[in-house]
């Protein structure tokens, strides 16, 4: 009989291989696989957890989606919805690639802007769109910011954006160059107003809108383990033939070296971005001339 | 005699050009360098300081690659860090406290790219640049007079009036570069500097430059005196002028927008 217990499964992949750490789910339900930790999840698991995974993990999230988690329901008006690019320099190829990213991504453009309520607080509020060309900065990007900034000016609002781009749109030459220049004198002009700008960095954040918008915020959030940075690693990394550090242009680095005020994970954000808002909006503020 | 936008790409890279501090000694009287971002370092890839235009105190700043080997190894190959984007960015609001008019000679192939710079902040050092020459309360000229490489390029450029010589480039990213993305080989460079429209003829049909420097003489004193005398004349007209900051903001509110469709 010394042959059975030879037989016993020796462990949990013998006696029916791992299963996925979550509870059974309709065969027919599409799941999505996590990079990080290499388990499967039911898309309707993932999306009541805002796209994160149970290991930390933070999917990357289109503009309306953020725009739903993130917003009061109901509250979302859109400003500027038509606003979109064209081909400014004939650029080779680039009416195709913007046609076929616009069946896409079912967007016209990179960002989508609006106004809308965060736990009751009211404000101006961008969301770029990483499935449009990642989110480039073009002329149309460019100018849908900087409306929303004039906006937010005359209004007397505050502006909470979410950036993820990979940088200025190369098919539009100089002019998506200027659009650095451009929103970052919108910037100025609002904040010069006194008025609040909250910025959530979300993967990846890099190029040239890290080097205007993004890191022109008086405060400057990041999503886990998000990419923010200037030059892409791969090219530093062939430039200078040096290793780079561990976790280099990560959100935790970037905080490390004091260029990020906090870390925030996607579930807390709405909760801390009406805090700070309300904290901006109180009807008692400090006037230096009462004293 | 034309000449493709490629090979102006490469004249304007030419070590022979003057440089930076060619165009400081060549163009301003009694120069006093001043060093330092009074932050963390003192960066060689940017050169700044006070000088006399015309017998008129300016604050002069300029990107400097240097000429031999072992100069521009020392300039890091005009690629400034974080660091020549602060003392660019102190020695222009010392302008403005002194009110001063500032000028900034501009050759660059962009940004330093490297660990440390990343680590200390370029994105924001240029977005800090921006932000601020945007409202900065004195004339600003920006001259580019070699490369004018993207965002690095820019951080000093946000001006009331930006000039190029016949023959400096202005883009968003290296021919190479982008030839490299777009079809992954960078021996199309040709076809993505042409694309990319990147020559003064270019920038100014794009709104981005006012004026096109000839290159007439480049270099000797004739060519230093003539640009003395326009710069001396654009300041003298830039001072007259009322709401210069609001104007500067109307110059790069403009760009673009042409390029945008608003379809309901």
């Amino acid at each position: 009989m010394a042959f059975i217990k030879f037989l016993k499964p020796k462990n949990t992949l013998e006696e029916g291989g791992r299963t996925a750490a979550i509870v059974q789910q309709d065969a027919l339900e599409p799941e999505k696989t996590c990079p990080n930790c290499h388990r499967s999840f039911p898309v309707s698991k993932l999306w009541a957890d805002r796209l994160v995974c149970q290991c930390g993990y933070h999917f990357r999230m289109k503009a309306r989606q953020r725009i739903r988690s993130t917003v009061d329901k109901g509250s979302f008006q859109e400003l500027f919805p038509s606003v979109h690019g064209k081909d400014p320099l004939d650029f080779p190829g680039y009416p195709e690639k913007i046609d076929t990213v616009r069946t896409a991504s079912g967007e016209l453009e990179a960002v989508i802007c609006g106004t809308a309520r965060i736990g009751g607080q009211e404000c101006c509020l961008f969301a770029m769109e990483p499935s449009f060309m990642m989110g480039s900065m073009g002329s149309a990007v460019g100018e849908k910011i900087t409306r929303l900034f004039e906006y937010a000016l005359e209004h007397g609002m505050s502006v909470v954006g979410f950036t993820v781009s990979g940088g200025a749109r190369m098919q539009e030459g100089l002019l998506s160059l200027m659009q650095m220049a451009k929103t970052s004198a919108a910037v100025k002009r609002h904040s010069d107003q006194g008025l609040l700008y909250i910025v959530v960095l979300t993967d990846p954040t890099t190029g040239g809108v890290t080097a205007s918008f993004a890191m022109e915020a008086d405060i400057i959030l990041a999503e886990p383990g998000a990419t923010v940075g200037f030059a892409g690693a791969r090219v530093i990394e062939q430039t200078t033939r040096k290793t780079l550090p561990k976790g280099f242009q990560k959100a935790e680095f970037v905080l490390e070296h004091g260029f990020i005020d906090e870390v925030v994970p996607r579930t807390g954000q709405k909760k801390l971005l009406s805090q700070l808002l309300r904290l901006h909006h109180g009807g008692d503020r400090f006037e230096s001339d009462t004293i | 005699m034309s000449q493709t936008p490629y090979s102006i790409v490469k004249m304007a890279r030419d070590s022979s050009r003057p440089t930076g501090l060619d165009y400081i000694n060549g163009i301003f009287q009694g120069f006093i360098e001043l060093h330092g971002d009074r932050r963390f370092a003192d960066d060689p890839a940017v050169v700044g300081g006070i000088g006399q235009l015309d017998g008129r105190a300016v604050t002069v700043i300029a990107i400097e690659k240097g000429h031999t080997a072992k100069e521009r190894s020392r300039r890091n190959f005009g690629a400034p860090g974080p660091e020549g984007y602060r003392k660019a960015l102190r020695l222009m609001k010392q302008a403005e406290k002194f009110k001063r008019p500032v000028i900034l000679f501009i050759d660059t192939s962009g940004a330093y790219c490297g660990i440390g710079a990343e680590e200390r902040g370029q994105g924001q050092a240029i977005a800090e640049n921006l932000v601020e020459m945007s409202s900065l309360g004195v004339p600003v000229i920006s001259v580019l007079i070699g490369e004018g490489g993207s965002g690095g390029a820019l951080a000093l450029a946000v001006a009331d009036r930006v000039w190029m010589l016949q023959n400096a480039v202005y883009s968003v990213i290296s021919p190479e570069g982008c030839a490299s993305i777009l079809w992954k080989d960078a021996a199309k460079a040709e076809v993505a500097a042409k694309s990319l429209k990147l020559t003064a003829e270019d920038a100014k049909a794009l709104g981005v430059v006012e004026r096109i420097v000839s290159e007439k003489d480049l270099g000797q004193q004739p060519f230093f005196h003539r640009l003395r005398q326009m710069l001396v004349q654009e300041l003298e007209d830039l001072s007259e002028e009322e709401d210069l900051v609001s104007k500067r903001y109307d110059r790069f509110r403009r760009i673009g927008v042409e390029a945008v469709r608003e379809t309901v």
